[in-house]
């Protein structure tokens, strides 16, 4: 996912399409019986890994942050000096991806700049997702004016395109990691925001939300112990689909040259530098870097998608 | 049906009012970086005289509310602020450029469907076979590429390797002449609909699942129809509905996906002017920008919901 408010679970809002009850043979049942027995999380976990495309990203994602925070230690360049003399040099033996046209080498730069492109978009996803979960937890199971006034206050936001209100802020406040990492927060918490909030309507009319109430647990306490944390299946989904929407949007804040200033970099201010030479042959300074991001965002899109099959699972043994 | 209406056109309504109040806090957000509003939108070399007039223009000394009141009539009059930096009213320069960005959303809008529509049957019917797969890896793969950097292999391909394509998007100043330079249409109006697709082809495979199990399938298998005619005549008709939904809520998706568009293509429409505005820090564009887009997006699902209610009428009584 990338630029906005989109739902991403087509089959979620669409809902699975069910198969009736059928009377299995009794040595079926008892397998069936037996494969239930293992426990919801567990058969969640098998779901996911059946999901091959899933499994893949999480191998993906996996070499992308040992790549960024293990690869310099083992493949050290030079990236905070640069050197013009040795400018956009092909690949070859000295420097595997050539270098840059400040000199950097292209392979250290990536590592890098990949190191800020993920902090960046797992925190704001963290620091959304967290916000838009209680906030819309609190909406969902107040309800009444509270709920429609929270709510109404999302659709408002979500009326806005959400890149349009990121220029804004970015230019109003300019950009450093925690502001970039707080502005792309604050454009993203909205889908998580209605999803919590569809899924507390039901969370608070089950017995224990009820049982807690009977014994006198007030509103927070219920909120922040028994509906949040039974929300963790869609919070899980949703925060790995918004790292890869925060990752796409760090991108194109600097290919707009609206992002982090130099010396930092990342994924999308590399492609920006590379993009006035499209016409030059100077290939490593394009697709190193778009590859970095297609594959990193594919890779928890995947996620996203495997993780949702294997919520769906859990759901149905509800 | 018309109670229907009524209630969603009230909703917008509100929404709408909503997204003005938000614009209006935005403006005064400006006060948060020290020098007030004033100082924000003239610059740093602006006199104390020249920012106590625009403080009085503007009736930057009234109270809020007042201010806000004021703001509202001025929108409904049509003015949506002054670019200092562009000496000219952000109203006419909105009405310059959106209908070139629309152009370009509509064009893409169409391509995508076109192709998502018989995609997603494709994949429902092949369900979890290896084309399936391969389908679904493509699209994920360019729902997951940077704009820009899908924008700029097409170009690299396009104009650059075959030289068939020009590397610019179309130039003037309304939508008459970017059509008649159609050529340089075609890479902006590809990049973005190649994003989408993916959107729209995950919806209507789920969309066609989900239709093929019901009742009015197995009926129509029953009274002898082909495959072929329960797919395309019974199945895709219904499968297409839940896509109007679809198209309401991606506008603000595709609005963004434009401004990207725009910047690398050079295309002239609001996501360019937004961009040039942001570079020269002109609030009062930017502003303007996103009361329109905001407004834009609302009728968009607005229409999208109305449209959706006429093609299933189901809809009316359950919401």
């Amino acid at each position: 996912m990338t630029l906005g408010p989109v739902p991403q679970d087509a089959d979620a809002v669409l809902g699975a399409t069910s198969v009736g009850p059928i009377d299995a043979p009794a040595e079926v049942q008892d397998v069936v019986a037996a494969y239930e027995s293992r426990g919801v999380w567990r058969m969640s976990l098998e779901v996911f890994l059946e999901h091959r495309l899933a499994v893949a990203g999480v191998g993906i994602v996996i070499f992308m942050v040992l790549f960024c925070f293990v690869g310099p230690l083992i493949y050290q360049t030079d990236q905070v000096n640069s050197d013009l003399a040795s400018s956009v040099i092909a690949p070859g033996a000295g420097h595997v991806l050539g270098t840059d046209t400040a000199g950097y080498d292209v392979m250290g730069r990536l590592m890098v700049a990949g190191q800020t492109s993920i902090e960046v978009g797992l925190a704001a996803a963290l620091i959304a997702t967290g916000f838009g979960v209680l906030w819309g937890a609190i909406a969902g199971y107040f309800g009444g004016v509270v709920d429609a006034v929270m709510m109404r206050f999302v659709d408002v936001l979500l009326a806005i395109p959400p890149l349009y209100l990121l220029l804004f802020l970015v230019v109003a406040f300019s950009a450093n990691i925690v502001t970039l990492i707080l502005v792309i927060a604050l454009v993203s918490w909205l889908v998580p925001a209605r999803l919590i909030r569809g899924e507390t309507l039901s969370l608070r009319t089950r017995e224990y939300v009820q049982a807690v109430k009977m014994m006198g647990g007030r509103g927070g306490r219920i909120v922040l112990r028994h509906i949040v944390p039974n929300t963790i299946g869609t919070t899980m989904v949703n925060v790995t689909f918004q790292v890869a929407d925060a990752i796409l949007l760090v991108a194109y804040l600097s290919f707009l040259g609206l992002g982090i200033a130099p010396p930092a970099t990342n994924w999308g201010a590399m492609l920006s530098d590379g993009v006035t030479y499209i016409f030059d042959g100077y290939w490593w300074l394009i697709y190193p870097a778009g590859i970095a991001i297609v594959l990193t965002v594919v890779a928890f899109n995947f996620i996203g998608d495997g993780l949702r099959d294997s919520l769906e699972v859990r759901l149905q043994r509800r | 049906m018309l109670g229907y209406i009524i209630r969603r056109v009230l909703q917008a309504v509100l929404i709408t009012i909503g997204v003005t109040l938000v614009v209006f806090v935005l403006f005064h957000v400006l006060d948060l970086q020290g020098g007030g509003v004033a100082r924000a939108i003239l610059g740093n070399r602006a006199t104390a005289v020249q920012i106590a007039q625009f403080n009085h223009d503007n009736g930057l000394n009234l109270s809020w509310p007042q201010q806000y009141v004021n703001y509202l009539g001025n929108l409904i009059h049509g003015d949506f602020g002054y670019s200092y930096k562009l000496n000219q009213s952000v109203g006419s320069l909105l009405a310059q450029d959106l209908p070139k960005t629309l152009l370009l959303m509509s064009l893409s809008y169409g391509l995508a469907i076109i192709v998502a529509v018989p995609l997603g049957i494709y994949q429902a019917v092949r369900r979890n076979k290896i084309d399936d797969y391969v389908f679904t890896g493509i699209t994920f793969i360019f729902y997951s590429m940077p704009v820009f950097w899908l924008g700029i292999i097409l170009i690299v391909i396009f104009a650059g390797t075959f030289h068939v394509l020009p590397p610019e998007g179309p130039q003037g100043t309304n939508v008459g002449d970017l059509f008649s330079q159609f050529t340089a249409l075609i890479l902006p109006v590809l990049t973005l609909s190649l994003i989408t697709i993916a959107l729209f082809s995950r919806y209507m495979r789920s969309s066609v699942l989900e239709n093929m199990v019901q009742d009015y399938v197995r009926t129509a298998r029953a009274k002898g129809a082909s495959n072929t005619r329960v797919l395309f005549l019974h199945v895709m008709r219904n499968a297409m509905i839940p896509i109007l939904t679809l198209i309401g809520l991606s506008v603000g998706y595709i609005f963004s996906g434009a401004l990207v568009t725009e910047a690398l293509f050079n295309y002239p429409g609001i996501g360019l002017l937004t961009w040039t505005s942001a570079i020269t820090k002109d609030y009062p564009v930017i502003l303007g920008v996103i009361v329109v887009t905001g407004l834009a997006t609302v009728l968009g699902s607005l229409m999208a919901d109305i449209l959706y209610a006429v093609a299933d009428p189901r809809v009316r009584y359950t919401r």
